[in-house]
């Protein structure tokens, strides 16, 4: 268990009515974050990670050949991510199976890790990724690809940077790290919530994924970024941590 | 151009991509415009009579139709005195060699739930006066989004397809003796917030540049997307949703580019877009 630092940038957010939140948190401060690699024997590489209570598990399989043939790329191995919501990772059950949300994050997931990682070494092949949420109080993409990267590094793949992951948003006027489930759906008073999924990478901490859905100024934006920048250094060293304790025995 | 095709992805030649980006380097693209100039765009409304509304948006050859039906409805539990809401989109066969008839791919995904977002998170449908009877009936608002020809940029001129056919929109006539519709009514639009109306904007990058509204050879050679959705705010823009797309990661600097643009292009945009959407 790592506790979650506070490093203070700056709030140009106005005073808004959301002043203070239920957990005890500071408004910068991230969920505390557990990580680790190794937890499906059976697989190439695998790893946890939970920001409070979100909890997500990754499966690495592969580099493997690709089936059909005439899907296979001769320049370069693929990357393959799907992701999902366990049918009681929520208060209503969800019909198992994909469905369109799934399918997008699977797909922004994608992207993001394809970004950093370098398959052509693998010509022909496939690495498969699956995500999947056993328990979700809001940010379970970051929280997947956060456990996505780890499964990847675990699994020996060649990476050229690692990626960490976070949600920042816009509760009212006030920025937060990390949001809840009621931050991140259920507060819908004064100016509501935006929710911002960010994903950086962990030398030249490029964006490597963004979403956004609400109001928000371009100042505020900008200072989003910052926030999602030093959250993300603090996850970066879970999950590099997370990794040095993965010992030499693969499986952990 | 002929298209070649591999597994669904456009595949461009090197010596076109090369090409595209050495041009991109003087600032100047294939087809005469600027990096940062849209394509002209041209809305033709009516497309259906049978509809609440059907509108055809071009932005140059690229040319989607949109239209919204409203139907009866249960509300959902969770909100029972609010209308519901659905996109979908159609990329379909006609519009690219790229697409194949059958069950929506990710693209159509994508873009469907990415327009679904925006209109339903900025309140832009007043769901409230959708109510029908309170817990039992309700309007349900769909949208309906229908490729013709992929020119490239098919996320924003859906997007503006789907915010000009809602403009447009006309109430249904309930008929409460047998709880059917009766066609819809001439004159009077469907509940909107035309305040918070936004559109998007997105941009690529291309070789070193950064390029809006891009073709579909562009398209094809972009290291990433950045849709940027943008209101107004007593007259300044003000982001309301942004989708990255694509492997490649964005800088600081591109970043600041892209804002940049983002804000000059909505003030020279947003008047006429405006315009187009509410008639």
């Amino acid at each position: 268990m790592a506790a979650p630092t506070t490093q203070s940038v700056p709030l140009k957010g106005k005073k808004g009515i959301y002043t203070k939140r239920e957990d005890g948190r500071k408004f910068t401060d991230v969920r505390p974050m557990t990580a680790k690699v190794g937890i499906v024997p059976s697989a190439d590489g695998s790893a946890s990670f939970s920001t409070g209570k979100t909890k997500a598990i990754a499966v690495v399989r592969g580099p493997r050949t690709l089936h059909p043939q005439h899907m296979q790329n001769a320049r370069t191995g693929i990357l393959r991510v799907s992701y999902g919501m366990m049918p009681f990772s929520v208060e209503d059950r969800i019909r198992p199976g994909p469905n369109r949300r799934a399918e997008e994050i699977g797909k922004v997931t994608e992207w993001a890790l394809s970004s950093v990682v370098d398959l052509s070494g693998f010509p022909n092949t496939v690495v498969d990724v699956f995500v999947q949420i056993p328990q979700a109080d809001a940010g379970t993409r970051v929280a997947g690809i956060n456990a996505a990267a780890l499964a990847l590094a675990h699994a020996g793949i060649p990476m050229k940077e690692m990626v960490s992951a976070i949600g920042v948003g816009k509760i009212d006027k006030t920025l937060v790290v990390d949001l809840d489930k009621f931050e991140d759906s259920e507060f819908h008073d004064a100016e509501g919530s935006t929710d911002i999924p960010i994903v950086l990478t962990s030398r030249k901490k490029e964006i490597a994924l963004l979403q956004l859905d609400g109001k928000i100024s371009v100042e505020e934006f900008k200072a989003v970024i910052e926030l999602g920048k030093v959250a993300c250094d603090d996850i970066l060293k879970v999950q590099m941590d997370a990794l040095k304790n993965a010992g030499d025995c693969k499986n952990g | 151009m002929r298209e070649i095709v591999k597994m669904g992805k456009f595949i461009m030649p090197n010596l076109q991509k090369e090409k595209i980006e050495s041009y991109l380097g003087e600032g100047k693209r294939l087809d005469g415009r600027k990096a940062e100039e849209f394509r002209e765009i041209s809305v033709e409304t009516g497309v259906s009579k049978n509809s609440s509304s059907a509108v055809r948006v071009k932005y140059g050859k690229t040319e989607v139709l949109a239209g919204v039906h409203l139907a009866l409805a249960t509300p959902y539990p969770d909100s029972p005195d609010s209308g519901t809401f659905m996109t979908s989109a159609e990329l379909h066969p006609m519009a690219s060699q790229q697409f194949d008839i059958g069950r929506p791919g990710i693209n159509s995904i994508e873009l469907a739930r990415v327009i679904d977002r925006g209109i339903r998170e900025s309140g832009f449908i007043d769901m409230k006066a959708l109510c029908i009877k309170k817990g039992e009936k309700v309007y349900q608002v769909f949208v309906d989004i229908f490729a013709i020809n992929d020119d490239g940029n098919l996320m924003d001129v859906a997007g503006l397809a789907a915010l000009i056919a809602l403009g447009r929109a006309r109430m249904p006539i309930y008929n409460e003796e047998e709880d059917k519709i009766d066609g819809y009514d001439e004159k009077k639009g469907i509940p909107l917030n035309k305040e918070v109306l936004s559109f998007s904007m997105t941009f690529h990058k291309i070789g070193d540049a950064i390029v809006a509204d891009v073709s579909k050879e562009e398209e094809a050679v972009s290291k990433f997307r950045l849709t940027i959705a943008m209101g107004d705010n007593e007259g300044k823009p003000r982001i309301t949703a942004m989708q990255k797309g694509l492997a490649g990661t964005i800088s600081d600097k591109d970043m600041e580019t892209i804002l940049k643009l983002a804000e000059s292009k909505w003030s020279d945009m947003f008047p006429k877009i405006r315009e187009d959407v509410f008639g």
